[in-house]
């Protein structure tokens, strides 16, 4: 259990050295546009070639490259050409955000995706599992966007019940996450049911579940002890994947209720060509992705008595 | 024994044999309004310049409600939009675009997913762990931050869309193809052919590749409502194809702001995309039906 | 359950005119119909019968777990004179497990996996009785002891994949008797296991039977084991009983023709292959939707009467004199079974020819690397897994040589490297007169190829579910070379299709069309397809039922016969190698501890393994005595085998240190019979035969 967990965060540092590779391969090796888009279209050749030989441009791409990584471990990001202030001053906050944002929305839709998954696998074919299954299906067909707008049209615009944007400019406003929120889970708990559905149906057809009933042990008991035990292992892998999922969801959701996070920075990063901060964006969720997949890896391995001990 | 002339067997032509596959989808109700909706579209699509009643970019009455008259006498069945541009036409319009990226996107994603899956699955070793790093480097990416990236250096266009989503999406196809395979190279008709001598790739291709349809065939779908998806938001990101040209996506962005009182303009787009997704998502509900049951 | 009705007086369980059917889409399908049994307090009764007979459907109906789809539609169950129908839901549960209980056909599948096997056991009481934590750890590891399982403490607290598979099934057994059942159900509980295993839990079934007063019903297709274990039996076809009495009755002086139809099937001692053949049953049975009128076996019975087999409405009629014996049969005192000498198949001499395989001191090592901490401190990471070690052997054309072994014996690496998917490390395995130990299948010619072809073991997966069996057989016909005109492929693919005794429209058909014998005879043209001088077949018919397996043996012989083919048979199965096998070989992690004649090998002398297997096997056959070899311990390893004679670990005959660090000396008893034991000459001509039969030579006759 050790060497593997060693090994994989072995593969997760490799993965993110490869990653960063690619980043800087895509977004600092053409030194021209880097300097224009740092300092904006209208400088002069000198003007840019003077920043360029500053900030040690004209340096081998190697050493470069190494410098670079190593500014990133230690989180210095640069400054944002649009903020004007260090990339970290604006990422940290808005990554924080963006955790509470997404936090809950998959907290709620785990909740009711494992619950509803769990209801329909038990009784494959029944009832139950057709309403969940259609449900799911015309959930996960509304995109994000279209969702914000008919939830928006509903519940701002028509009811007046809830703010059109969650710039949350007063302090921390409850009422502004709620759209945000359910736009997310509305997408997202469908793909969980649909999920733990499957694992369900799956383990209610086993041996082990007919020899558990014909043991003459309470129906109760044969779900909980079990059934559970061996459906929830996969849900749980799927769950911690969604954090990768949700990352890019985010960006969305933001954009569409101006919520100052995480996937909204970036949005604003790229339209204006922000070098340094798409960057350190983009390693951090990669970083952030290949964390809670490292980590999804070894909880599966963990929960799986076949695979730990043999 | 039978004491018969020789019989040549009569193969049965790939399309006849394709016909009565897909005939099967008749089983599943679920699958056929799907498949209906999918058809509507595509139908749409084809006929756009004979359904549109007006040409999509053409500023005709700002601000029209649905329903309302054009100077010309025709209907906006479902309003202007703020420019004037008629819905509907849009609509109709941006069917053509989403349909022809969609499954030229996916088919290029399935084109390079297939033989890396292939390669990676029945071969293992080097070539399965350096395939599956690349694959899970790419995969490590959320998905929207790499379009974002991706757009970002090469441009907004509808060839780039198609690469941006084919570099994104093979990887996914190719775990899901790699885990078909490693089932069925277990299978002793694949033992057999091994056996035979037959070279890997004909092994891969011939004996492999067509017990695995039936999932890939599914995933396909769905796979297809989620590039339509991916196109949609990119385009409310306005990171889609450049204006004018009628995109779903941009088209509720453009619109959102005058929500408040005039919803029609960014919600009918909505229901064309979500529509649409529901189709595919629907077939292939239908088809993962009806090939459990086969 | 109240002490009065534990107490109860008669037959512990009654099935009246029972009929199951399930319902799917097609309709109501009858799987188990008027079916009678009566079990006495402490008697096991077997139904037998092969697949779709419907056996195993009475056992869930006993259980009242048919699933959602399966219903019964007629008849009662009566446990303990009570009418199971007025059972509520909660008065089942506490049946089950507690008076009923059941052992299932294959252990690893029928334990939870993410649950140590300590907690599952105690489950049984815990639920059942109102005992404590500690009371039910007791009782569970005390039971794990009386099923003879080693270090009950450690088996209590491991998950179920870490022991294993004739561990597993003991489990699966303490876990049934835990509340001490009063029936206890097994559902073909051996078939997953190895002979000798199987061997240790049919012995552990008898001790439990007797110690526990137990009575049990014990379904299976294999009759051998029928007359080990039971006192009664029932003899199932298409969903009815055709013939049910005592295991002497039935097997001695069997009336119905299904009944000595399958007796007929089986390789017995008394079988021989050129003597007395195998008689397979004609027909295929028939589909459950589609019953013929009248006696379901009539199509195929060689006794069939248009107008009395085929009058609806055929029930079970007594035997006189034999109280308890019934046959569902309209004609059966009619026939004459002393008159009555079907034709067997595949009979006849066959002469061998020149050698055309030699395999010469071969050596197949696989490398292991081994990654744990353990390794990589004491510096010894590479390991070797010897799957074959020093093979030697002769096969000449026209001759069938027996490759003989149970799981792990390194069988499956042999055929390997015969058929060119692996290379051997050392040795030389000479075909044809070239050696092609070093020849990976890639670089022989389609020749070479075509000419050592094989033969596999599953049926349901060995032909390609999306091409038609005349596409395969014409890629096959091509790859080697055979035929390059379209036309003549053609016609040579109808030439094999009649080869193997299949009408020819079946070239156009998809393998799911076909039943499982039918893709087996595919599978037997395939490898046929390039005239080849050797075929290796693998288990070709341990996956088929007990009738079907006759025909395709006969099939395969007759085919030998023809070409003058060498067949190298590997199997398990000791009965069908007896019969048809010219030599054997017997295999013991990755070594041969015994080759010869058959002749030679199943008579002593023995060597210790082959004396275990041969007293293993179940054979159906009353007059036969058996001695009873139990063999202790697990197969050790593969990566880690015992030093010296590798079946020093559970060899009963062990003499002492000598074994466990020297290799064996090879022995020949008989120039050409080669034993690799230590015991000395003297020892093994002192040994007794395994099996003896009774006086007379006559198979079993019916009178």
């Amino acid at each position: 259990m050790l060497i593997f967990m060693v090994r994989r965060f072995g593969t997760m540092v490799l993965t993110m050295l490869v990653v960063s590779i690619l980043v800087f391969l895509l977004l600092e090796i053409n030194v021209e546009s880097v300097a224009t888009k740092v300092l904006g279209p209208y400088t002069s050749q000198e003007q840019r070639e003077i920043w360029l030989r500053e900030n040690g441009y004209f340096d081998p791409a190697i050493w470069r490259y190494l410098r670079w990584l190593g500014n990133f471990v230690i989180g210095d990001f640069g400054d944002s050409v649009r903020f004007k202030v260090p990339v970290s001053d604006v990422l940290w906050p808005r990554l924080g955000n963006t955790g509470i944002l997404g936090g809950i929305a998959l907290l709620i839709a785990s909740i009711i995706g494992l619950t509803l998954g769990v209801i329909a696998g038990m009784r494959e074919g029944g009832f139950r599992d057709r309403a969940v299954s259609v449900s799911a299906i015309l959930t996960t067909s509304v995109p994000e966007f279209a969702s914000a707008v008919f939830l928006s049209v509903i519940f701002v615009f028509n009811l007046q019940l809830l703010p059109g944007t969650s710039g949350m400019a007063e302090g921390f406003d409850l009422a502004q996450l709620v759209l945000p929120v359910a736009v997310l889970v509305i997408y997202d708990w469908g793909y969980i049911a649909r999920m733990t559905r499957a694992s369900m149906a799956e383990v209610m057809m086993t041996h082990y579940i007919r020899t558990a009933v014909l043991k003459g042990l309470p129906y109760g008991q044969v779900i909980r002890r079990h059934a559970l035990r061996n459906a929830l292992i996969a849900p749980f892998t799927v769950i911690m994947l969604q954090i990768n999922w949700l990352l890019s969801g985010v960006i969305v959701v933001e954009v569409a209720f101006a919520y100052k996070g995480f996937g909204s920075l970036l949005y604003e990063a790229s339209l204006n060509q922000d070098i340094y901060l798409i960057e350190a964006c983009a390693m951090v969720a990669v970083f952030v992705a290949v964390m809670t997949q490292t980590l999804a890896d070894i909880g599966y391995t963990y929960l799986n008595p076949r695979i730990r001990f043999s | 024994m039978t004491d018969q002339a020789v019989s040549v067997p009569r193969r049965e032509s790939p399309l006849l044999r394709l016909a009565k596959g897909a005939a099967l989808i008749r089983e599943s109700a679920v699958g056929m309004i799907g498949l209906g909706i999918v058809v509507f579209w595509v139908a749409v699509a084809i006929l756009a310049p004979l359904l549109a009643p007006f040409p999509p970019n053409q500023p005709v009455m700002p601000m029209a409600t649905p329903g309302m008259a054009a100077p010309t006498g025709e209907t906006f069945w479902l309003g202007t939009d703020h420019l004037g541009r008629d819905i509907l036409s849009r609509i109709i319009h941006g069917s053509r675009q989403v349909l022809l990226y969609a499954p030229l996107a996916t088919f290029c994603a399935y084109l390079v997913g297939i033989p890396m899956g292939l390669a990676a699955g029945y071969r293992r070793g080097l070539v399965d762990d350096i395939l599956s790093f690349i694959a899970n480097v790419i995969l490590s990416f959320p998905v929207l931050v790499l379009y974002i990236i991706i757009i970002a250096t090469i441009g907004a266009s509808g060839s780039n869309i198609v690469i941006a989503v084919t570099f994104a999406s093979a990887p996914g196809i190719m775990r899901i193809v790699r885990g078909l395979v490693l089932d069925l190279r277990n299978r002793e008709y694949v033992f057999a052919a091994e056996t035979r001598g037959e070279t890997p790739w004909r092994i891969m291709l011939v004996e492999i590749l067509p017990n695995a349809r039936g999932p890939l065939i599914v995933d396909a779908c769905l796979r297809l409502g989620y590039v339509v998806i991916t196109i949609g938001t990119l385009g409310f990101l306005g990171l889609g194809l450049p204006p004018p040209d009628p995109d779903w996506g941009g088209m509720v962005s453009e619109t959102r702001q005058f929500a408040m009182f005039m919803p029609h303009m960014a919600i009918f787009p909505c229901i064309a995309i979500s529509s649409l997704v529901l189709g595919f998502n629907l077939l292939a509900d239908g088809l993962r039906e009806v090939s459990l049951r086969d | 359950m109240d002490s009065q009705a534990k107490s109860f007086d008669g037959p512990v369980l009654e099935c009246r005119d029972l009929c199951i059917s399930y319902f799917t889409r097609a309709g109501e399908i009858p799987a188990v119909i008027d079916f009678n049994m009566t079990l006495e307090q402490g008697g096991s009764i077997g139904l037998v019968g092969e697949s779709g007979c419907g056996k195993s459907t009475v056992a869930m109906a006993i259980m009242r777990y048919l699933g959602g789809n399966g219903a019964i539609v007629g008849g009662q169950v009566f446990y303990k004179g009570r009418d199971m129908a007025t059972f509520s839901e909660e008065e089942l549960r506490q049946l089950r497990g507690n008076e009923i209980a059941m052992v299932y056909q294959e252990p690893m599948a029928s334990l939870n996996p993410s649950m140590t096997l300590g907690r599952q056991l105690m489950e049984v009481p815990l639920c059942h009785e109102n005992i404590s934590e500690e009371e039910a750890y007791k009782r569970a590891r005390q039971m794990l002891a009386d099923v003879n399982l080693p270090d009950p403490d450690r088996i209590m607290s491991v998950y179920p994949h870490q022991i294993s598979g004739g561990q597993q099934q003991r489990v699966v057994i303490a876990m049934a008797l835990l509340s001490n059942p009063s029936l206890l159900l097994l559902d073909e509980p051996t078939t997953a296991l190895d002979v000798t295993v199987e061997a240790g839990i049919i012995e552990l079934i008898g001790q439990i039977a007797e110690k526990f007063n137990t009575s049990m019903v014990y379904i299976s297709h294999n009759l051998g084991l029928i007359l080990e274990t039971c006192d009664r039996v029932n003899v199932m076809y298409s969903g009815v009983v055709v013939e049910s009495g005592t295991v002497t009755e039935v097997f001695d002086h069997m009336r119905h023709p299904y009944t000595k139809g399958l007796f007929g099937c089986i390789p017995l001692p008394g079988a021989s292959k050129t003597a007395r053949p195998l008689v397979p049953i004609r027909g295929q049975l028939p589909l459950p939707h589609q019953r013929p009128p009248g006696c379901y076996f009539g199509p195929r019975c060689d006794f069939f009467q248009k107008g009395v087999c085929d009058r609806e409405g055929l029930g079970m009629t007594s035997v006189p004199n034999e109280p308890g014996h019934d046959v569902r049969c309209r004609r059966w005192q009619e026939i004459d079974w002393d008159s009555y000498h079907p034709e067997g198949v595949g009979a006849g001499e066959m002469e061998p020819g020149e050698v055309v395989l030699s395999i010469d001191d071969m050596k197949k090592y696989y490398e292991l690397t081994d990654n744990s901490i353990a390794a990589l401190i004491s510096g010894k990471r590479v390991r070797y897994v010897k799957a074959n070690e020093s093979i030697s052997f002769d096969a000449r054309s026209c001759q069938t040589v027996a490759i003989v072994g149970e799981s792990g014996c390194g069988k499956s690496t042999f055929a390997k490297v015969l058929m060119g998917l692996e290379t051997a490390t050392d040795g030389k395995v000479v075909f044809n007169g070239k050696d092609i130990s070093q020849e990976e299948v890639q670089k022989r010619t389609p020749e070479q190829i075509g000419s050592m072809q094989m033969v596999f073991q599953n049926p349901f997966d060995t032909l390609n579910p999306s091409h038609t069996v005349g596409s395969q057989l014409a890629r096959v016909i091509r790859k080697f070379g055979v035929e390059k005109n379209k036309d003549r492929i053609e016609q040579r693919v109808m030439e094999l299709l009649d080869l193997v005794k299949l009408p020819r429209e079946f070239a156009r058909r998809r393998p799911r069309q076909l039943s499982g014998g039918q893709k087996q005879r595919v599978g037997i043209a395939r490898a046929f397809a390039g005239n080849p001088t050797t075929v290796v077949a693998d288990e070709p018919v341990s996956a088929l039922d007990v009738s079907v397996q006759a025909a395709v043996t006969g099939l395969l012989m007759d085919i030998q016969k023809t070409y003058r083919t060498t067949l190298i048979f590997i199997s398990h199965d000791l009965s069908l190698v007896r019969y048809l096998a010219d030599r054997v070989v017997v295999m013991y992690l990755g070594h041969i501890v015994e080759q010869g004649t058959t002749d030679e090998v199943f008579a002593p002398p023995y060597h210790p393994y082959t004396e275990a297997l041969l007293s293993a096997v179940p054979i159906a056959d009353t007059s036969v005595e058996k001695t009873r070899i139990i063999l202790e311990g697990n197969l050790p390893s593969v990566t880690n085998p015992p030093s010296g004679c590798v079946f020093n670990t559970r060899c009963p005959r062990k003499i002492g240190e000598i074994c466990e660090t020297q290799d064996p000396p090879v022995v020949e008893p008989t120039p050409g019979h080669q034993i690799a034991c230590h015991l000395s000459r003297e020892e093994l001509a002192r040994m007794k035969p395994v099996i003896v039969m009774a006086e007379e030579a006559s198979p079993p006759a019916a009178e």
